[in-house]
């Protein structure tokens, strides 16, 4: 399974990307496997206020619904409407153009805590 | 302790994801539901269905013991025909769906699902020993642990089954059978059946030879287009064609007539289980049908998720439902109120809080391409 080093994670399977003041947040590899051919995701409006931990959306395969958790608290500020065309962009590219959504978080240090690539490989074992 | 087909070995080597299904345990996909589906719908789709259960019935009085078990009609057929039917409790409700297959005149096979083997054959078990006045020279046996199955499904199947049998398959037409040999050696049922919409064969031989016959499918059929397909292919292709799954469409509670399935309920033959219910059901006439949907907003409809009214009342649930790999649409299978279940009609489907508008339409959802 590809974990890049430079994202941190979560243990149920998100992982996060600091842009700046934004946090882009998506699905691991691992996740993407592990669901199948996604078909449908579900996100949320741009504006939304996301408790850490919060449902943000669903995830979908044929066979499967996945709930997606927000890692951090914040405001949604963009979400990838490219997934509402093609949901398969997740398992083809879950760390680049398979993105979900963009928060603007409440707590700027809160991004360090989360789990890093290491940790999280060690998770997948 | 989960049971392992004839083949576990086998889907290991083609990386099958294996999950547990009802107990056993087998491949869900190999390269992805998708990839699969398309698979058996353009070329050909090789499937293990080791699990699926028989049971033979044997001797004088066998075609007349099925008859008064099942609700389809079994005088109809010929030997070497085989028939879809259900078989009910005297209340109506299913014990589950089945393929008969007619072997000689006083022979039949009866193919149940995997998760129901154990239930019906203490069913059949019980209504023969009620009724060994009637029927003195029948003999039940189960043969589940002895017999293999592998389906091989999709517009390529013919040509490539034909590589590995002797009998011509041509002159085995759709819902007939022949009793032959594979691999110039193996004995062989070869039944022009399935569950995929496609036309295609279901083989049936000894548990232990399925390794082989696998093999040797998988080595003729891979230059042809054929993949290996998991369940959840299996799933999405019968989902298409609307056809039912116990446990999901079918169940102790919900009886033939409303599922759908009246075309094998046959009311004018001489008495069977639940035939006084049904009579009495289809005077009455029924609240709810099965009926095919679609979203018309996005989202998927999945097993549970209620169904509304286009005024949100509640008029029913889904038994069913995915994104359809062929149409690429969200389709679902649902039982409603009779009074919302024309085609055309507009429902609402609530997922997870909100209602999702749908459709009532045609079924089955995917109409194979004319050759």
């Amino acid at each position: 399974m590809n974990v890049p080093s430079e994202l941190k994670y979560t243990k149920d399977h998100e992982w996060a990307q600091k842009d700046g003041a934004k946090i882009t947040i998506g699905i691991t590899d691992h996740a993407q496997s592990a669901l199948g051919d996604v078909v449908f995701v579900d996100l949320p409006a741009v504006g939304r206020d996301l408790r850490s931990g919060e449902t943000f959306g669903t995830v979908e395969s044929i066979k499967a619904v996945s709930d997606l958790f927000s890692p951090l608290a914040g405001k949604v500020v963009a979400v990838n409407s490219e997934l509402g065309d093609d949901a398969s962009v997740v398992n083809k590219d879950p760390y680049k153009r398979g993105w979900m959504i963009k928060i603007e978080p409440s707590d700027a240090t809160a991004f360090e805590k989360l789990l890093d690539s290491a940790a999280y490989q060690s998770l997948l074992k | 302790m989960s049971k392992r087909t004839p083949l576990f070995e086998e889907h290991k080597k083609l990386n099958g994801r294996i999950v547990d299904f009802g107990g056993w345990e087998l491949p869900v996909q190999y390269t992805g539901v998708i990839d699969e589906h398309v698979a058996c719908r353009t070329a050909c789709g090789l499937f293990d269905v080791s699990h699926m259960g028989e049971f033979f019935v044997d001797g004088p009085g066998s075609v007349d013991f099925v008859n008064f078990l099942v609700t389809n009609d079994v005088s109809k057929i010929s030997v070497l025909q085989a028939q879809y039917t259900v078989m009910c409790f005297e209340t109506g409700g299913i014990v589950d769906d089945l393929v008969i297959y007619k072997r000689g005149p006083e022979k039949i096979l009866l193919v149940v699902n995997a998760a129901n083997i154990d239930k019906d054959f203490a069913w059949v078990s019980k209504q023969l020993e009620a009724n060994r006045s009637k029927f003195p020279n029948v003999k039940l046996s189960n043969e589940s642990a002895r017999y293999s199955q592998i389906a091989v499904q999709g517009p390529r199947a013919a040509e490539i089954v034909q590589k590995l049998t002797k009998a011509n398959l041509s002159e085995v037409k759709t819902y007939w059978f022949c009793e032959s040999t594979v691999l110039d050696s193996i004995p062989a049922i070869i039944a022009r059946t399935g569950y995929t919409g496609e036309d295609g064969f279901e083989i049936y031989a000894a548990w232990d030879a399925a390794p082989q016959i696998w093999r040797a499918l998988l080595e003729v059929g891979t230059p042809l287009g054929m993949k290996p397909c998991g369940l959840g292919a299996r799933d999405t292709l019968r989902l298409e064609m609307k056809y039912p799954l116990y446990g999901h469409e079918l169940s102790d509670t919900t009886n033939p007539l409303e599922a759908g399935l009246g075309w094998v309920v046959k009311l004018d033959k001489p008495d069977f289980i639940g035939k006084s219910a049904l009579v009495e059901n289809k005077a009455k006439g029924f609240s709810r049908a099965l009926v095919g949907i679609k979203l018309i907003e996005r989202g998927i409809p999945r097993q549970g998720y209620p169904v509304k009214s286009a005024d949100g009342i509640a008029i029913g649930e889904l038994t069913s439902g995915t994104q359809s790999p062929s149409l690429k649409e969200p389709i679902g299978i649902a039982y409603i109120k009779t009074a919302n279940a024309s085609v055309g009609s507009i429902v609402g489907v609530e997922i997870r809080g909100q209602i999702v508008k749908a459709e009532v339409v045609k079924t089955p959802f995917y109409q194979k391409k004319k050759p």
